[in-house]
């Protein structure tokens, strides 16, 4: 999977606002959240809070849902959770390494 | 501790545990499953490098810092994750602590494998690990079969 930098430049945009980040900490708290739970305690209204929700949405940080009359929304973690790929990629190493070690001592 | 800290593996080997502690912690057998030819041996302190075999990586040097060896018990070390960048100079930069400890399984052995120490690691390096390694690895591994196929 490439990550370019050009790829990456809508992501970095995408959380270079303050009122966006917020949103991303908030639903990093955990599941999917409704847009009134997500306005609930900020200054602005529902349809503010929907536009920054739509550009985290194109950038792929935010996946949004209906669920009749609201709309709930969710983080992307693959987007943003480098670090765990990262780790995912080690693990990956370290099971193919140990199924080697298995073939070689079961033998 | 945060969870991408650390990373840990737990394989029942069908094998008695000196068998698995002679292929962990002797440099030669450890060289031949791992796909690195090392020169030296596993004694605590010891700095033991060598020639990566794969062919993707024969201009490497892996290098492991030993730290514990207990017989048939634990084995630990340290070294630089994904150091595949020849023009990295990986030196300066943190280690991670890799934990063999071996267990009586039924008529096997439990090996747990534990790395840790990843959060010290440059989120640069990582996102660049990560990308320098898509297909590589599985490239190794085909080779490995290969090697284990023919023998």
């Amino acid at each position: 999977m490439r990550s370019s930098a050009a790829a990456k430049a809508p992501i970095f945009a995408a959380l270079g606002d303050e009122t966006r980040l917020g949103l991303v900490a908030r639903l990093s708290s955990g599941g999917a959240q409704s847009i009134a739970r997500l306005t609930d305690g900020t200054p602005l209204t529902r349809q503010a809070i929907t536009k920054h929700l739509r550009v985290l949405e194109l950038a792929g940080v935010v996946r949004g849902s209906r669920h009749g009359r609201e709309s709930a929304w969710e983080l992307q973690p693959r987007k943003l959770d480098e670090a765990k790929r990262y780790l995912d990629r080690i693990s990956a190493e370290w099971d193919a390494a140990l199924s080697r070690l298995k073939a070689f001592v079961e033998d | 501790m945060s969870t991408t800290d650390r990373i840990e593996k737990k394989i029942t080997l069908r094998a008695p545990r000196s068998r698995v502690w002679r292929a962990v912690s002797d440099a030669r057998e450890f060289g031949q499953w791992f796909g690195v030819k090392l020169e030296g041996a596993f004694t605590p302190g010891a700095h033991v490098t060598g020639k990566m075999t794969n062919p993707d990586y024969a201009h490497l040097t892996m290098e492991l810092w030993i730290e514990k060896v207990e017989p048939e018990q634990r084995l630990s070390y340290r070294w630089h994750p994904f150091a595949i960048d020849p023009k990295v100079d990986y030196s300066k930069e943190p280690t991670t602590l890799v934990e063999f400890t071996l267990a009586d399984s039924g008529d096997g052995t439990l090996l747990t494998v534990v790395e840790t120490g990843f959060d010290a690691v440059p989120a640069a390096r990582r996102a660049k690990a990560f990308e320098m390694n898509s297909g590589g690895w599985e490239h190794q591994s085909k080779q490995i079969e290969k090697y284990l196929d023919a023998q």
